[in-house]
């Protein structure tokens, strides 16, 4: 019995140290074109990081079992058409099909290998680039049992391809082995008018990424409920004190000119009264000795 | 002292004029909002006999409402919506003082207080198996003091009490192909028959004690003929049926055994028009038949003997039997002929006279009679009159009565389809404008009244003569366009296939018109209108023309079915022309172009995936095709779980060689896994919107650039076993994924997974945003989610220096076909109410704040302020994000009360919110429609460019004529004084 417990512990920790490195084999995901390779081209990386969707419950008792992912190897080609010609083979996609235990299946290390152009081939690219018409590829939309309910298809105007090669950019949309969408472009920009250009060499570098669906964040959860609520009442009152110069501002001025006028008016009445005082008592000389000051007030 | 007393003055004033304004005030109800209340297409309708009361009828209609209505004026006593999903099957009224419905497929029975409209009680009814639902009210059967009602409904025949709802006996009918069709229960017996079909071959007849529901009798028989639709019930014991090829008659007879006596229909009119359709009516020995358009009514003699009475190529409509003396039964037969229909009212045992016989001249748009119900009365004269309530094809019902229209409603109203609307005519000579106040002594006392209520010296009645002067001021029912552009025609096309002109001012119906292309004819069986546009806007060089709207409508429900278009003037209200098209419209895409006289470009999709353009003229067809190439279009197969982008081609090729017929290819196409994903919504922007800018300032002095794309799509899709009720799955089961797709070239710009929730998504995109509502299982409430899509291949033109010397790509085009390098924002909050739909606001240049407009499930108008929707909103905002208007963060979004844009109105049985931008850029239009409409103005960001209407000019005025007094007096003073001192 202490034999089966020990190899029961050892199993437990392998596979608890086979999972991370497992559930870190998804994240990766390998470009590769081979095909150009003889061609002399240099390799060519995913610009971008690939999320990918961990799976959605780590329970320990589904780590035990995590040993028991299986991982096979799968192809499903890529199809192409010119114009509305008829499609035919271009490349082959492969990739590594992983079985969660849980019974999901994802594909990791996406690589791509594109077929040259044939001679006839080229000969319609260049029509189809004289013409500004659409390059169109296809995907099967399961890569198990191809083409799946139907195929996926995307196209691009022939002349966004050419640069120095032809560069081609995909995005493929997974949901487990299903095929969304492809995205199918060139890498960078396409500027509107778009100026016919012949590739200086007729071998195509491709990007591919492999996108699986984000998860939506959650949203927020507070125990203060009602503090923020009433936060959120207080900002729509203040807008309206805010107004309140804005909207009063015709009323304000003229009551602060009225209050100026009525203080002028008060201090000149005490002067009036004064100076009405002075000639009664007899005395002209003080009296126009005061008038300078008085006017100098009513000048202000 | 003078100075003193205009301070104390002005202080009052000031003090009385600081309250600041929230929502709307009492007095401001009814100023620019109008709710009108309709009811649906009659489908029944009850009078209310009572000796006290004989003023009222009772209605259910095809918008599941039941209401009370006065018989004099029309108008509403009460009214019940009773939802979607719980159709009424038959409404009577029992014991003079209920009213009884029946409703969701015959298992709700209800009783309602006929004057006030409470429920009274209500028991639903089980049943084995589906069928017909069948209510009878029997006048006299009782049960221990006891009245009952009679229903048949899901395979089982019950008998309820009428005082509280108990069921009192019930029967089962479990026949394996047993079809119900009548319950008869013969007046005066305390006997039930329940007559129908077993495996179409065969008659039924089940004879039940009504007291105690004990089967008395079981006889069938066979008829090798097999039996075609209803039959109708001619005696209490002889019904009439049709063969299964519709050419013979039967009368079947039940009282001792049952026996069948056939009459070809060939025998009783000479020229027979192939199979037959029994129309049932419950008039004693008269039914009536319909072959084609010609109907004929037939009389049953007592020894079952057939003879046609009338037969005529008239649509004719027959009413229910009215029982008028003793043993004696009336009724009524309506025809349309012309400009008058002609009612007929008879006795149901002497056809030859005609107890009243009337002809009513009728508008033209109202179309034919489709039901008619009568009711009869004592005149002062002491003999008998009939008064009959006609349901026309528009929907409208009116009252007719000593040859007269004694009211009508435009029930129509109740069930619009789509909205669209209209500017009025510019003021000119000769433009009809609404008339202006009468004379110069009301226009005196009009200012008077005024004068004292700014004062605040109006007593209660000035005060409500000043508020109802207010709600009729003649000048926003004007006829001519406004400054500001409140004023508008709202066009709006209704299931009936009637058009209607509502002025925005006060609701009232400028125009209406029964569009010919849309109303039932040989060619057309099942016209259905789809889709309103805007065809012609005149705009600066085609001033003089009329603005004009299209119309498109199909033949039928299917698909491939042919469409039908109309051009609409809308001023006048008269149909310019219309086309029968020979393809079908699945799709109709108004193009950015329009023609030299201003009518737009439009492109319809058929169902083959060929493209057809309208207007068919060569200048818009070279229009076109200069911009052939940079057309694209999208198609969604919801069933299917498939997308499609496609391109156009060139001219069609084939067999349908037409100038105007553009072949398509497919481009693009994204396929969900149809276990795991279905779509059950797609939203695009409004393809008028107007984004004032492009860019958005942050708290830091940042810039976002908002990435906008007219060819943004948004998607939700939910797991194939979520789809169903909310509940239904476990919250593992389920899952939501919100795409954005650009409809050019097929990217996914955004996906995002929520666990756990489920629909009914309802969304709406705006600007560069979309917000959806949806159900969380795992919160067990409803969120709202907001995503925002920002572009980050302009962010690197924040150098004030680099858009100076114009080293930037902001004035570069964009090609969809460039990678887009594009950021989102997102974050979701619970939100309380569950949603009929969401709309947003709209304004002319976009440059005022967006609020959303939710129609919650109590049918009310939720104003929500879209800054409570802004994922940057965090838990403690700097003083920068405040300033720029970030809320804190909540969990959930408040419902403030003050914001319902109905206030307390209701819009019974909400279907759409419209949002039209009015001239003025503060202020938005909104149109609430469902059973009822609503229409408002709303002014997001308040009133900031122009003057409110509660603006004190008074005060205003006072404070001019104080300052200028004030002056006056002091400079009369300083001249007084000077002069004083000169004189010295």
């Amino acid at each position: 019995m202490k034999w089966v417990k020990v190899i029961v512990s050892f199993i437990l920790t392998l596979s608890f140290l086979s999972f991370p490195s497992c559930a870190f084999q998804s994240d990766e995901l390998l470009v590769d074109d081979e095909e150009f390779g003889l061609e002399g081209a240099p390799q060519h990386r995913s610009p971008e990081p690939i999320p990918t969707r961990s799976p959605p419950v780590t329970s320990p008792t589904r780590k035990r079992h995590s040993d028991l992912d299986s991982d096979s190897k799968i192809q499903f080609s890529l199809d192409h058409a010119f114009g509305d010609s008829d499609f035919s083979p271009a490349g082959t996609f492969s990739a590594r099909l992983k079985t969660w235990s849980h019974g999901g299946q994802t594909l990791t290390k996406l690589r791509f290998s594109r077929n040259s152009f044939s001679d006839v081939e080229k000969e319609k690219f260049k029509n189809l680039l004289e013409s500004d018409d659409f390059y169109r590829i296809r995907l099967p939309s399961n890569v198990l049992n191809p083409p799946g309910r139907d195929f996926i298809i995307s196209s691009v105007k022939a002349r966004c391809l050419p640069r120095e090669s032809l560069d081609e950019h995909f995005v493929i949309h997974m949901e487990g082995v299903n095929v969304l969408a492809v995205n199918y472009g060139s890498p960078g920009s396409c500027p509107y008018p778009r100026n016919l250009k012949l590739p200086a060499k007729w071998s195509f570098s491709s990007h591919t990424v492999l996108k699986n669906s984000e998860q939506a964040p959650r949203a927020p959860v507070f125990t203060e409920e009602i503090l923020g609520g009433e936060n959120a009442e207080g900002e729509v009152v203040q807008p309206a004190e805010r107004s309140f110069w804005a909207k009063y501002w015709m009323y304000l001025i003229p009551l602060g000119l009225i209050v100026m006028n009525a203080i002028t008016q008060a201090m000149n009445m005490p002067e009036e009264q004064a100076t009405g005082q002075v000639p009664a008592q007899g005395q002209p000389s003080a009296g126009a000795v005061r008038r300078g000051p008085s006017s100098a007030v009513r000048r202000r | 002292m003078a100075i003193r007393s205009f301070l104390i003055l002005f202080i009052l004033f000031f003090f009385s004029s600081l309250n600041p304004i929230l929502s709307l005030y009492e007095d401001q109800v009814g100023l620019v909002d109008w709710h009108q209340q309709y009811l649906g297409k009659v489908k029944q309708a009850v009078f209310h006999t009572h000796k006290t009361g004989r003023k009222r009828v009772v209605v259910s209609t095809e918008e599941n409402v039941v209401a009370l209505l006065d018989l004099r004026q029309g108008e509403i006593f009460w009214r019940h919506v009773l939802g979607s999903n719980d159709v009424i099957d038959g409404i009577d009224i029992a014991l003079g003082k209920y009213v009884i419905t029946l409703s969701s497929g015959g298992s709700i029975l209800r009783a309602w207080n006929l004057p006030d409209g409470q429920m009274v009680w209500e028991s639903s009814l089980r049943g084995p198996k589906h069928s017909k639902s069948l209510l009878l009210v029997p006048t006299n059967l009782k049960i221990e003091k006891d009245n009952i009602v009679i229903i048949f409904s899901n395979g089982r025949l019950n008998a309820v009490s009428c005082i509280d709802g108990e069921v009192l006996w019930e029967k089962d009918f479990e026949g394996e192909s047993l079809e119900v069709q009548q319950v008869i229960q013969p007046p005066g017996s305390n006997l039930i028959y329940v007559v129908g079909f077993a495996s179409s071959s065969l008659f039924e007849m089940y004879q039940i004690n009504a007291l105690n529901g004990e089967l008395l009798k079981h006889e069938s028989a066979a008829f090798s003929g097999g039996f075609l639709g209803e039959v109708s019930p001619v005696f209490s014991e002889t019904v009439v049926a049709l063969d299964s090829t519709g050419l013979i008659l039967l009368t079947v007879s039940f009282q001792n055994g049952i026996s069948f006596q056939q009459t070809p229909i060939s025998n009783l009119v000479k020229d027979s028009f192939g199979p037959a359709k029994i129309i049932p009516s419950s008039v004693t020995g008269i039914f009536a038949i319909k072959m084609n358009a010609v109907t004929i009514v037939i009389r049953v003699t007592d020894e079952n003997k057939l003879e046609v009475v009338e037969k005529t190529n008239h649509e004719t409509s027959i009413s229910d039997a009215l029982p008028v003396s003793e043993g004696q039964q009336a009724f009524a037969l309506v025809q349309r002929a012309g400009p008058e229909i002609h009612l007929r009212v008879k006795l149901a045992h002497n056809w030859d006279d005609n107890l009243l016989k009337e002809s009513v001249k009728m508008d033209q748009h109202r179309g034919l009679v489709h039901k008619i119900y009568i009711n009869n009365y004592i005149r002062t004269d002491k003999s008998y009159g009939f008064r009959a309530l006609i349901v026309m094809e528009d929907h409208s019902l009116l009252l007719l009565q000593q040859g007269e229209i004694v009211w009508s409603r435009e029930d129509g109203l109740a069930s619009i389809i789509d909205v669209t609307t209209s500017e009025l005519p510019v003021e000119r000579d000769g433009v009809s404008v609404a008339k202006v106040e009468h004379n110069l002594f009301e226009w005196l006392k009009g200012h008077m009244l005024k004068l004292k209520g700014t004062l605040m010296l109006a007593s209660p009645q000035d005060i409500a003569a000043i508020q109802s002067m207010r709600l009729k001021n003649s000048e926003k029912s004007k006829m001519t366009r406004d400054h500001n552009g409140f004023r508008k025609l709202l066009i709006v096309l209704t299931r009936a296939g009637k058009l209607f002109a509502l002025h925005t001012g006060d609701g009232h119906i400028v125009w209406s018109y029964l569009l010919q292309s849309l109303q039932k004819s040989k060619v057309c069986q099942h016209p259905i209108g789809l889709n309103l546009y805007k065809w012609q806007v005149p705009h600066h060089h085609a001033m003089d023309e009329n603005p004009s709207v299209l119309v498109i409508g199909k033949c039928g429900p299917s698909s491939d079915a042919p469409g039908a278009l109309s051009f609409v003037d809308t001023y006048t209200g008269k149909e310019l022309s219309s086309l029968s098209l020979v393809h079908s419209v699945a799709q109709v895409i108004p193009l950015p172009y329009t023609d030299s006289t201003e009518q737009r470009l439009h492109l319809l999709i058929d169902a083959d995936k060929h493209a057809h353009l309208y207007p068919k003229t060569p200048e818009a067809i070279s229009i076109f095709e200069r911009e052939l190439s940079n057309i694209y279009w999208y198609s969604v197969e919801d069933d299917n779980g498939i997308i499609k982008g496609h391109a156009l081609r060139g001219k069609c090729t084939g067999e349908v060689a037409d100038e105007v017929c553009f072949d398509t290819r497919e481009l693009w196409s994204i396929v969900f896994p149809s276990e795991s994903e279905k779509i059950i919504a797609t939203v695009t922007r409004k393809l008028n919107e107007v984004v004032h800018t492009q860019a958005k300032v942050i708290a830091d002095q940042e810039v976002m650039y908002k990435y906008i794309s007219r060819n943004l799509l948004f998607v939700a899709t939910v797991a194939l076993k979520g789809s169903g009720e909310i509940g239904s799955v476990t919250p593992e089961e389920s899952w939501l994924v919100a795409y954005l797709i650009d409809t050019v070239t097929g990217r996914i710009l955004h996906r995002v997974t929520h666990h756990g929730s489920q629909g009914p998504v309802h969304a709406v995109f705006s600007e560069n945003w979309v917000v959806y509502h949806y159900f969380n299982l795992k919160a067990h409430r409803y969120e709202m989610s907001v995503i925002e899509i920002y572009d980050q291949s302009r962010a690197d033109n924040k150098d004030v220096w680099k858009l100076v010397l114009g080293k930037h790509n902001l004035t570069s085009p964009i090609s969809l076909y460039s990678r887009p390098d594009v950021i989102t924002k997102s974050q979701s909050y619970f939100f309380t109410h569950s949603v009929k739909t969401i709309a947003v606001t709209s304004t002319t240049k976009g440059i005022t704040s967006k609020q959303l407009l939710i129609g919650t499930i109590g049918d009310q108008v939720l104003a929500l302020d879209k800054r409570f929707l802004d994922p940057r909103r965090t838990v403690n905002p700097t003083q920068a994000e405040k300033e720029e208007g970030i809320i804190p963060l909540t969990d959930s979004l408040p419902i403030i009360p003050q914001s319902y844009v109905t206030h307390a109105l209701r819009v019974e049985g909400l279907r759409g919110i419209i949002t039209v931008p009015a001239k003025l850029e503060s202020t938005t239009l909104v149109f609430a429609h469902g059973v009822d409409l609503f229409f408002t103005q709303l002014a997001p960001s308040r009133t900031y460019d122009s003057l409110t209407d509660d603006f004190n000019y008074a005060l205003l005025l006072i404070t001019i004529v104080a300052l200028v007094a004030a002056i006056s007096l002091t400079w009369t003073l300083s001249e007084r004084k000077e002069l004083q001192e000169n004189w010295r």
